[in-house]
C-alpha cells in the first residue's frame, strides 16, 4: 500500500507530470535514489501506469469537437459490444465511455470543420448499429481539464 | 498551422503513449538521429500540439472507485456570472474536468469519488451549492477507452 511520502510524491508529480526523479526528490526532501525506487514500486503495483504527452487536435485543425450521448436499442441482445465495435473504427472518435444512467454511451467526435462533422455524423455515427436516441453537445471551451485525483 | 509528416504523426503517436523517452531512444526508432528528433519535438510544442504531459495513475488502486459524468444547467442566465461559477467549480478538488458546452446543458463535470456515498456529499455539498448550479444529471462511468484518433494510417 502506498504511504503519506508516495502521496506526496504523485502530488507533485500530478501537477507536473514532466519532473524527473532528481527534481521530484528535491521538492520531497528524499535523494533521487529513493524517489526512483518508490516510483519504479507504484508502477510495478499499477498505480502508476506511465506518462502520456497531451496533444492538442485544436492545434492539428480539429477545431470541432463534439460530444455525442446516445441510448441504445437493448432489445438486441448484443446491441453494446456490437454498437462499440463498431464506434471504434471511425478514426475521428477519440473518446468512449460508457455509463450507467440515462445514457448509455458517449463518444468524443472532433472534426475540421463543421461540414467536416457533418460528413462524419451523416456516414459514420448514424450508420452505426442499435442507434435509439442521440443528443450533441457542441463543445465549447475547456476550464479545466487536468484530470487530477485529489491525493 | 505548421505542416506536418509522416514522421511527426509517428512522432506523435508515440508520445501520446510515453512520453517518458528521450529524443535519442525516439530517433532510433523512427530513424532520425537524437538532434533531429529534439528539433521536431520542440517545433511541435510550440506549435501548442504538444501540451504537455499528464501522469496516467490508477484511479481504482488509490481508492477512487466511482467517476461520475454531471451535466449541469445553469439556473438563472444572465445573473450569473460563468466566470464565478467556472472560478467556483474549478476549485472543488473532486471536479477534474470542466467543460463548457453548447446543448442540453451548460457545462460538463467529470467528478471522481472513492465511493457512491462519498460522490453524494460532493454533489451535495459542493456542487448543488455553486452559485447559480441549476439542473444536474449524473451519469456512472462503467469503462472508457481513449483512441489515437485521426492521426493516420
Amino acid at each position: 500500500m502506498l504511504d503519506d511520502m508516495d502521496r506526496r510524491i504523485l502530488r507533485h508529480w500530478q501537477a507536473d507530470a514532466g519532473l524527473t526523479p532528481a527534481e521530484l526528490a528535491d521538492l520531497t526532501g528524499l535523494t533521487a535514489g529513493k524517489v526512483s525506487r518508490r516510483i519504479v514500486r507504484m508502477q510495478e503495483a499499477g498505480v502508476v501506469q506511465g506518462v502520456a504527452a497531451v496533444v492538442d487536435w485544436a492545434a492539428l485543425g480539429y477545431t470541432v469537437e463534439v460530444s455525442l450521448r446516445i441510448t441504445l436499442d437493448k432489445t438486441q441482445g448484443n446491441a453494446f459490444d456490437r454498437f462499440l465495435d463498431e464506434a471504434r473504427k471511425l478514426p475521428e472518435v477519440i473518446e468512449i465511455q460508457t455509463f450507467l444512467g440515462r445514457v448509455d454511451v458517449r463518444l468524443s467526435v472532433i472534426a475540421r470543420d463543421m461540414a467536416h462533422y457533418q460528413q462524419i455524423y451523416r456516414a459514420g455515427i448514424l450508420t452505426l448499429p442499435h442507434i435509439a436516441d442521440i443528443e450533441a453537445l457542441m463543445h465549447v471551451a475547456r476550464i479545466k481539464s487536468d484530470e487530477a485525483l485529489p491525493l | 498551422m505548421i505542416s506536418l509528416d509522416e514522421v511527426d504523426h509517428r512522432l506523435i503517436r508515440s508520445l501520446a503513449r510515453d512520453a517518458t523517452q528521450s529524443a535519442g531512444a525516439l530517433g532510433r526508432h523512427l530513424g532520425l538521429s537524437q538532434p533531429a528528433t529534439w528539433r521536431r519535438i520542440k517545433r511541435l510544442e510550440e506549435a501548442g500540439i504538444l501540451r504537455g504531459k499528464r501522469l496516467r495513475l490508477n484511479r481504482e488502486a488509490l481508492g477512487f472507485g466511482v467517476t461520475v459524468f454531471l451535466g449541469v444547467k445553469l439556473a438563472t442566465k444572465g445573473r450569473v456570472s460563468l466566470e464565478d461559477f467556472e472560478r467556483a467549480v474549478s476549485a472543488i478538488p473532486e471536479v477534474q474536468t470542466v467543460e463548457h458546452v453548447l446543448g442540453l446543458y451548460d457545462y460538463r463535470l467529470r467528478v471522481v469519488a472513492r465511493d457512491l456515498a462519498d460522490f453524494e456529499r460532493v454533489l451535495r455539498r459542493r456542487i448543488m451549492t455553486l452559485p447559480g448550479a441549476g439542473a444536474v444529471e449524473a451519469n456512472v462511468l462503467l469503462s472508457e477507452e481513449r483512441l489515437t484518433g485521426p492521426l493516420g494510417l
